[in-house]
């Protein structure tokens, strides 16, 4: 009995939030450059914090640190090892490979666009840029750092100290530093420029009809619903929701955000990720259980596979084929032109 | 004599309290609170209400004041009664930016 009241009120507050959301979605008009759609223009920087704006000292330091695999405990892994351009900006693994290869229980997230995110990492344990850039060098099961070799090593290059000294002038040598430079760096990295972009901006050339669909698929709350977590302007609600994946019904599933804010609703609850350059990142989800976009858009309408603890905002939306289609088309449509990228000349004297 | 008095004594607290302690609604809207930081008297009630078009989920894992309201749409509100003096810290679980700071006095 308590069963059927508790699914009642589900139901009845899901039909309420339909209703609401659906009023929301009216009021769009799906036309480029229309005002009603402003707030999905994203902002042209991300903020930083004080203290460290970012500088071209700066970022051309934290881009020698990103790529520098000098500065694992192994000297063969840097950031770009699992947050690499070549993958849209992760590692193209289902789950990541740490120090001697052991194989981790996530997924590489994509950097982009990561600075405007409020917190890092997948169960937002990281509050800042500056916080989450060390963190992999502390992890024994990731880079597996030695700090005092590490900075042995960039103290003895000149390269390095004078790139240091003009980005971050007698702050010398150490985490706090290493930090800021390679956050700065990664706040450069941005997907601003896509065909979506240059639609929400007024180009009506910008998207297919098809694409379009697709977009009033995705945010129509009767339809695809996708907005309601990925939202404007970052395709992110800097929010937590376990999705259903299959992975959450095995013996001691990972409980995600559960470890940081220990609640019911946040076991299996992770980042919602940006979907900006999302066709580059894949595989997909925080286990990187999907291979494609279609995959993804086909889990969302069944509504999730485990549904213990599932988010509010998960309904089974049972899209049909060309629906489907129409919103991976417009997920196509979100990846910025690849701008020519040169690799840094790292100091070695 | 002596039960009769500590009842009413009991009974003008309860009264005192009944009467002084006031209700405040806080609303819930564009992942924010509508109040940042607030001033209450021990007895006083917030009612929280989901202003916006999606569930929100507020707690607060402080050391004197407990509570996890669960998820919630718009238009709905959960009430919590501030009982111990001291702060209090109130998040939301799915939208972590938003944050609020109770000072309950005695």
């Amino acid at each position: 009995m308590k069963t059927k009241v508790g699914l009642s009120l589900f139901l009845a507050f899901g039909l309420m939030i339909s209703e609401l959301w659906a009023e929301e979605y009216k009021n769009m008009v799906f036309v480029a450059g229309d005002k009603s759609l402003a707030e999905w223009v994203l902002p042209e920087e991300p903020p930083y914090p004080a203290g460290n704006k970012p500088t071209p000292a700066r970022v051309e330091l934290g881009k020698m640190l990103y790529f520098d695999p000098r500065i694992s405990g192994d000297g063969n892994m840097s950031c770009a090892t699992c947050h690499s351009p070549l993958f849209g900006w992760s590692d193209g693994l289902a789950t990541a490979k740490g120090f001697k290869s052991q194989v981790l229980g996530r997924a590489s997230p994509s950097i982009i666009n990561t600075g405007f995110n409020h917190l890092q990492m997948w169960d937002g344990r990281k509050k800042s840029l500056e916080e989450q850039a060390v963190g992999p060098m502390e992890a024994n099961v990731e880079m597996n750092t030695d700090f005092d070799k590490m900075f042995a090593l960039l103290k003895s290059l000149s390269g390095y100290v004078n790139a240091f000294e003009a980005a971050y002038p007698g702050k010398g040598i150490n985490k706090d530093t290493v930090a800021k430079a390679i956050a700065s760096y990664e706040r450069t990295i941005i997907s601003n420029t896509s065909p979506f972009d240059a639609w929400i901006k007024g180009d009506n050339m910008a998207l297919t009809k098809q694409q379009v669909e697709g977009f009033k698929l995705f945010v129509n709350p009767e339809k695809g619903n996708c907005a309601v977590c990925h939202s404007a302007p970052n395709f992110v609600d800097d929010g937590f929701h376990n999705i259903g994946l299959k992975s959450f019904g095995i013996d001691k599933p990972d409980m995600g955000r559960h470890a940081q804010r220990p609640l019911n609703l946040m076991k299996g609850a992770f980042k919602t990720p940006t979907l900006r350059d999302v066709a580059l990142s894949y595989p997909y989800f925080h286990d990187g259980s999907e291979k494609t976009l279609r995959g993804v858009v086909d889990h969302y309408s069944d509504g999730g596979v485990v549904k213990a603890n599932l988010s509010p905002n998960m309904k089974k939306l049972s899209l049909t084929d060309d629906e489907k289609e129409k919103i991976v088309v417009f997920l196509e449509t979100l990846t910025s032109p690849v701008k020519p990228f040169t690799l840094p000349i790292l100091p070695h004297k | 004599m002596k039960l009769l008095t500590t009842l009413f004594a009991i009974f003008a607290m309860q009264l005192s309290v009944q009467v002084f302690s006031e209700e405040f609604t806080v609303g819930q809207k564009n992942k924010s609170f509508t109040v940042k930081e607030m001033t209450l008297k021990v007895g006083d009630t917030i009612n929280f209400l989901n202003e916006d078009p999606f569930f929100h989920n507020v707690f607060s894992l402080s050391d004197i004041q407990f509570f996890d309201l669960g998820s919630y749409p718009k238009g709905t509100s959960k009430p919590v009664v501030f009982n111990t003096p001291g702060s209090v810290e109130v998040e939301c679980a799915i939208h972590p930016e938003m944050f609020l700071k109770i000072d309950v006095k005695n």
